[in-house]
């Protein structure tokens, strides 16, 4: 088993860090050997199909506008609570954590904490408050007792804005994912992903994105816990056992080393390893990491397509019902990417991992066909088709959530809110509306996923968390907690939320700078001669050691010049960002820990500095239906 | 917004909602403090006192793998410790409020 991954894939792995460049890392390594290529099809046709007979089953009981974006409000708490798994799951967990804990150690881990504690936000202030007092959007609840028509624009407006970032990261993502393991073109895979993602959203609506939800959040969990079986039952399924192995192997000292540089010279391999196991090696600076946690915490409390999840359920006990099976099954889930990670570090090495993709976004695929019995082997390309179809279905899925949390921004807030003032609108049209607002937000899709081809959009799902823990957070919170809150406040929170957000993380270290880029590329080069000299000395050594140390230089020194290389031909010709600076404004990456304060402040200042009579005659039947839940909106309705 | 004509300042002046109420906010507030301190704590110690989080504890597990891996166990004791009170104390007493408004015994114009 090990041989064939030291032959295929460390073999041909090392080959091809030095050919492939790192932003778009694709290639056939991480995919599947030609031979086994029908099991792929297959494997991903199976899932494809049985999403499509729920989609096609559901299709049948999408009738009115409350069947299409709240599902009638008929899902159980059970079901909501995986459904919100498979929506809060998506691939940048599943794949990033994964990926990230097995290049970077504990620092990756500490994402999982961050998106599971989130859930007690969302469980303690925000989740029976909006099935209280919403029907179908965020702005429902923002326009309850604020002007609506004003309040209803920003609301949508900001909606759009986060699905939009979000949506772009999970477009891309998706693409390179599905180009690297098929092999099929990245523009034709962001295409199949928006049809998809269409066709269940336009026939099915809500049921049955929630369905499609719960059946890949069910297949993630079974995939990742046959996983962590395999990776852990040699240990005796011992915690410190396990862990003492990652400590003492000598791809993951190595990697430590590669990340300290200097500093970790002079560590002994034990404490390389150990190394590891302690913050530090993925957050630089300490605030980033503070500033990261707050938006994740905060962020998730405001994600459009989480919120409205909350309107697919009866009442606030099944509300609350599903934050606790969801927080069990993310939790139980994030709990099992520490296996991942570490397990994908230990087994397939990091360097491996990193050659396919430099995001490392491969582990848990590349670990699956490991466990399998590796490239060679037809159960080891099953599992790797297998949990990338589960991925692929991730992708889909969480799209389809988002398109549809955007769609109902246009066509419910926009279109019968604003447009028709909340007049009666027939049933049947609010549907088509809606259905409308999908297709083309879907059309946006795919195009802005064609268009960001290549780009890193890493930092777009930070921006999305950010925007919602800065903006909508604040101004739900307020508007349902705060009597003095107002409609100035609420404009004034996502004005000042949003653009500190953006205009932060537009002039933070994020972006590209292509004087830095072109200093630190010429730099590579002009200190390759003395490298290639030390490493030519080295290969001339009678010490196997030495000359073995000598050759792994020469690989990562020969990758080293081709990304100067490729950085300079990308920089060619310009001097600064994209929004003209020649270099970062500020050190911080995650812009949270200023902007969620100062949308908290816009809100409050915009309240106090304002009178409206309608949000404090309101207060008392606000606080009154928060709390009894008196009068919830049902689907009935129609 | 209101379905029937309520006098909401009623409703929300009622002793059993203002016991409710108080002890509903009270709760998920504390609730809220005390998480949000306890994962804080995790992530400034983690940037500022990495000496403490290399401290090995069992085997080579160390202090801040295992502060970590206790966040899972604070989360799902609040969720659940929330969800039982809420099921048990405050879904009653507003459920008894709500019978109340509907059948015309509080808040009626």
């Amino acid at each position: 088993m090990t041989r064939f991954i030291a032959h295929n894939i460390f073999g041909s792995g090392f080959f091809l860090l030095t050919a492939s460049s790192a932003a778009e890392a694709t290639n056939a390594t991480g995919g599947i050997a030609g031979s086994y290529r029908w099991i792929t099809f297959l494997v991903f046709a199976s899932v494809i199909a049985l999403t499509m007979y729920v989609t096609y089953l559901s299709a049948k009981r999408v009738r009115s506008t409350a069947d299409f974006y709240a599902a009638g409000s008929s899902i159980t708490g059970l079901q909501n609570g995986w459904a919100i798994a498979g929506d809060y799951l998506s691939a940048a967990s599943f794949l990033g954590i994964a990926g990230l804990i097995s290049i970077y150690g504990y620092d990756g881990f500490m994402y999982s904490v961050g998106f599971l504690v989130a859930y007690i936000t969302v469980l303690l202030l925000i989740a029976e408050p909006c099935r209280n007092l919403g029907k179908y959007t965020l702005a429902d609840i923002l326009a309850y007792r604020n002007e609506p028509r004003k309040t209803r624009i920003t609301g949508a407006l900001s909606v759009i804005t986060v699905s939009t970032f979000y949506l772009t990261a999970q477009m891309v993502g998706g693409g390179v994912l599905v180009k690297t393991l098929i092999g099929i073109d990245y523009e034709v895979s962001v295409v199949v992903v928006g049809i998809l993602m269409l066709s269940y959203v336009l026939f099915g609506g809500m049921v049955a994105t929630t369905w499609v939800q719960i059946i890949k959040a069910a297949l993630l969990v079974i995939a990742s816990l046959v996983i962590v079986c395999f990776v852990w039952m040699p240990y005796g399924f011992s915690l410190p056992a396990f862990m003492q192995d990652i400590v003492l192997d000598g791809r993951i000292q190595s990697r430590v080393v590669a990340l300290l540089g200097d500093s970790g010279k002079t560590m002994s391999a034990v404490e390389l390893g150990q190394r590891f196991l302690e913050p530090g090696l993925l957050f630089k600076a300490p605030i980033d990491q503070i500033s990261l946690g707050l938006a994740l915490v905060f962020g998730t409390a405001g994600l459009p397509h989480i919120l409205m999840r909350f309107f697919t359920v009866p009442d606030a006990k099944a509300a609350r019902k599903s934050v606790i099976w969801a927080t069990m099954i993310i939790g139980g889930f994030y709990l099992l990417t520490l296996f991942l990670g570490f397990g994908a570090a230990k087994l397939v090495g990091p360097q491996n991992i990193l050659a396919v993709d430099a995001g490392g976004n491969m582990a848990a695929p590349l670990l699956a066909q490991f466990i399998g019995g590796g490239p060679d082997s037809l159960l080891g390309n099953f599992m790797l088709a297998f949990v990338s179809a589960v991925a692929f279905a991730t992708i889909v899925a969480v799209v389809a959530g988002l398109v549809l949390a955007s769609a109902s921004a246009i066509a419910h807030d926009l279109y019968v809110g604003v447009i028709h003032s909340g007049d009666a609108v027939p049933a049947h049209k609010q549907v088509l509306a809606a259905r409308v607002a999908t297709l083309v937000v879907g059309g946006i899709a795919i195009a802005i996923g064609i268009a960001a081809k290549g780009q890193n959009v890493a930092a777009l799902v930070g921006l999305a968390f950010a925007v919602a823990a800065s903006a909508n957070f604040p101004c739900l919170v307020l508007t349902l907690y705060w009597r003095r809150c107002n409609t100035t406040g609420i404009i004034a929170g996502m004005v000042v939320g949003t653009t500190v957000a953006v205009g932060l993380t537009l002039v933070s270290p994020n972006l590209t700078y292509p004087l830095a880029v072109r200093s630190s590329a010429f730099k590579v080069l002009a200190e390759e001669p003395a490298k290639r000299a030390r490493i030519n000395a080295g290969l001339a050594s009678d010490d196997i050691s030495v000359r073995e140390k000598a050759t792994r230089d020469a690989g990562s020194l020969d990758k080293d010049l081709l990304k100067a290389r490729t950085d300079l031909v990308k920089v060619q010709g310009q001097q600064t960002s994209f929004v003209g600076l020649e270099k970062p404004l500020i050190g911080l990456k995650n812009p949270g820990i200023f902007s969620i304060p100062l949308g908290f402040l816009a809100v409050l200042l915009g309240s106090v500095l304002s009178r409206d009579k309608r949000a404090e005659a309101l207060w008392d039947e606000v606080q009154a239906r928060r709390v009894t839940g008196l009068y919830t909106s049902q689907p009935s309705a129609h | 917004m209101s379905i029937t004509p309520i006098q909401w300042n009623a409703v929300v002046r009622d002793a059993r909602f203002v016991e409710l109420h108080r002890r509903k906010s009270r709760f998920a507030w504390t609730l809220m403090a005390v998480s949000l301190a306890y994962y804080l704590t995790l992530l400034i110690a983690a940037a500022y006192f990495q000496n403490v989080f290399r401290l090995k504890v069992w085997g080579v597990l160390n202090v801040g793998l295992l502060f970590a891996l206790s966040q899972f166990l604070m989360t799902w004791f609040i969720t659940i410790y929330y969800v039982r009170t809420a099921n048990s104390d405050f879904d009653k007493m507003a459920l008894a409020i709500a019978d109340d408004v509907r059948a015309g015994r509080i808040g009626a114009a």
